[in-house]
């Protein structure tokens, strides 16, 4: 069996390399939940990398059906092909159209399906894959046979808490909440995208990234995923150590902290929280 | 060989079932992880658990189990002393503390608590030995001991021993959101299916009907695709005796927000008088007349007050009777303009239906509601749901 290890660019937790060997041996779906901005959907992809397969993603947005993931018959275009007595009409299979999942049950080798934001759907999409992540096959009606995963993929679903799932699905699930990262864990990812970072800079910029995620009350806490963005930005624009150094948010403001920050009122927050004297910036 | 710890888990609460231990015990069989006890926990952990709220239970419930054998992550800390003391201080008066110089004095006590933290393993009610809650034991709280000593959190099926172990997931326990699923698929009754908006779906019925009429050469018709429009009002009681409802109310908007496109909401004080508020930090300066809102929304909209009915019948019937200020006309007959002007409308009580009957300002409520007053249960959202569309359902 193949492990995964985490790759190159992802630095994968012990408990998270756990979870997801555990659900490719007993063949069943992950789920994976988390803060914003710490990987989750990368996960896939990178576990796709890592073990060398094929990946197969699936957007989940608020109009999605469970059926669209299967398959799709397209009626209109069959009607109005028999219209010019086009002979592709006497086939039926022509006019289904595959969905992702179908896809990567009929793919040669064993790969990877990512069911992305499976709570952005409707509060029933869930139990309406019950049998088919259970299973891995499903029916299609149309051509009157079942289909069945030639290898069970890796199905990888993330969810962002935006509804909470059914107890059903739950149980067919494996489970994985992912922290956000400690301190040395972050400044491992960090080197992973900067190699060549400066220590000194990369101390200064946690210390402020850090900083910022410990003033209580703001809405968006800034994640991973935007400390990565920060720090390009920071070497793009040559910045230095010192540059870092004199940031006290009131007189002067960290350089690009619109991508550290999404929301104008955790930028008047923090501005607050400064000139009000609540000094919660702990120097590590 | 984990059954013990699987049937804990159950006993204790948690949402396992027979499959998911079968699966750990294949993973086990298959040697996903390492022989080793961390390594155990994440994979018990990732098969066994389903949702961040019980991470912090697990976690506890795993370090108590295991105890003695080695575990790195879950190791027992000391009891910080100072913690202790400011309980104490904050929790007793002078006469109490004298109490506990009888039974032997402060120190004699704390060592006595620890002592039973470290032997109770398990939560405890009742009883006159063990820290839990509502027993005559000098620990937990809620007991009848004046030194009792109430111990973290606000306690029901807290036990003791949570507060000082490393629990990483304990913040995802408390700010998840809970139980508002149930209230979501009650909400969804509520579904008022019209076509509106681009015309991307096939009208099948048309269609046949204009390919026939052109000689069997395909006509095609398309419609737009049937969407819930159905509008809703949310008037929310707010302040005073709602208090202890608070919680079930935001469960509920909280679910109403997300289900329902067209929302609006707003907030009075026991009764509806000449003006109501949208922003509750602004109740007193951004007001809206209610005449505003009775003549802005149309019949189409559905109506739902949510409130204890609980007050002063004089707040209802009589003129200058609100709490807050004098009325010129009193709140019945505002209550009633709504009932008379939105066909579908329903006052959703939060508070026991049993006490109903004996609250005078509740039955004057239900009666103006012409009895369309339901409990906030799931039964009864539904059926205020099925009364909101139109069907004749009284409680």
């Amino acid at each position: 069996m193949q492990e995964f290890k985490g790759t190159e660019n992802y630095i994968a937790t012990e408990e998270l390399q756990i979870a997801v060997n555990a659900a490719i041996a007993l063949e069943k779906p992950l789920l994976i939940k988390g803060e914003p901005g710490t990987g989750k959907t990368l996960l896939a992809f990178e576990i796709a990398k890592a073990l060398g397969k094929d990946i197969h993603t699936w957007h989940v947005k608020s109009t999605t059906t469970a059926q669209q993931g299967l398959y799709e018959y397209d009626a209109v275009a069959r009607l109005r092909d028999s219209q010019f007595g086009d002979d592709k009409t006497k086939d039926i299979s022509h006019y289904i159209i595959k969905g992702k999942m179908w896809q990567a049950f009929e793919s040669e080798e064993k790969s990877v399906l990512l069911i992305d934001e499976i709570d952005k759907a409707d509060i029933e999409f869930p139990n309406d894959l019950l049998l088919e992540l259970d299973k891995m096959e499903f029916y299609c009606y149309e051509l009157q046979k079942t289909i069945k995963a030639k290898n069970r993929p890796i199905v990888i679903i993330t969810s962002n808490n935006e509804k909470e799932l059914p107890d059903a699905f739950l149980r067919r699930c494996f489970f994985h909440f992912i922290r956000f990262p400690e301190r040395q864990t972050m400044i491992d990812i960090v080197k992973v995208h900067f190699p060549t970072i400066e220590d000194d800079l990369m101390e200064e910029a946690m210390k402020v990234f850090y900083g910022i995620r410990e003033i209580h009350g703001i809405k968006k806490k800034p994640s991973t995923s935007e400390l990565i963005d920060w720090i390009r930005l920071l070497k793009l624009g040559k910045n230095t150590k010192e540059d870092l150094e004199k940031i006290d948010f009131v007189a002067a403001q960290p350089p690009y902290f619109g991508s550290l920050l999404k929301n104008e009122q955790d930028f008047e927050h923090i501005l607050k929280a400064k000139r009000a004297g609540q000094n919660t910036f702990r120097r590590f | 060989m984990f059954l013990d710890f699987f049937l804990l888990l159950k006993e204790e609460g948690l949402p396992v079932t027979i499959g998911e231990y079968l699966n750990l015990l294949e993973a086990l069989n298959k040697r996903v992880a390492a022989f080793n006890v961390e390594d155990f926990y994440f994979l018990s952990k990732t098969i066994l658990i389903k949702h961040e709220q019980f991470l912090d239970r697990y976690d506890l419930l795993f370090g108590n189990y295991f105890h003695g054998i080695e575990l790195s992550d879950i190791e027992k800390k000391e009891i910080p002393e100072d913690w202790l003391k400011k309980e104490i201080d904050r929790l007793f008066s002078e006469e109490e503390k004298a109490l506990i110089e009888k039974l032997g004095g402060l120190e004699k006590v704390m060592e006595r608590l620890k002592q039973l933290l470290e032997e109770q393993k398990e939560k405890h009610q009742g009883g006159n030995k063990w820290i839990g809650t509502g027993g005559t034991s000098p620990f937990g709280h809620g007991g009848y001991n004046p030194e009792g000593v109430r111990i973290g959190g606000s306690g029901g099926q807290k036990s003791a021993i949570k507060v000082w172990e490393k629990r990483e997931y304990q913040n995802y326990a408390s700010n998840v959101e809970l139980n508002t699923r149930n209230i979501k698929l009650a909400l969804k009754r509520l579904r008022i299916l019209t076509r509106e908006g681009i015309e991307d779906e096939l009208d099948l019925h048309t269609t046949i009907e204009k390919t026939c009429k052109n000689a069997g050469y395909l006509d095609i018709e398309m419609q737009a695709p049937k969407k819930n429009r159905v509008k809703v009002l949310l008037f929310f009681d707010v302040g005073g005796s709602m208090d202890p409802h608070v919680e079930i109310c935001e469960q509920i908007f909280s679910a109403a927000k997300s289900e329902l496109k067209h929302l609006e909401f707003f907030y009075f004080h026991n009764c509806v008088y000449e003006s109501i508020w949208k922003d509750n930090n602004m109740r007193h300066n951004d007001r809206i007349p209610t005449f505003e809102i009775l003549h802005k929304f149309n019949q189409d909209y559905r109506i739902i007050f949510v409130g204890d009915a609980t007050m002063s019948p004089y707040e209802i019937t009589a003129l200058g009777g609100s709490v807050e200020h004098y009325n010129d006309e009193s709140g019945a007959a505002w209550l009633q303009r709504f009932v008379d002007k939105f066909p579908n409308i329903v006052w959703l009580n939060p508070s026991n239906e049993y006490y109903w009957d004996g609250v005078p300002s509740t039955k004057i409520i239900k009666h103006i509601f012409k009895d369309r007053m339901f409990p906030m249960t799931l039964d009864g959202l539904a059926n205020a749901m099925k009364t909101l569309k139109g069907k004749k359902v009284v409680h």
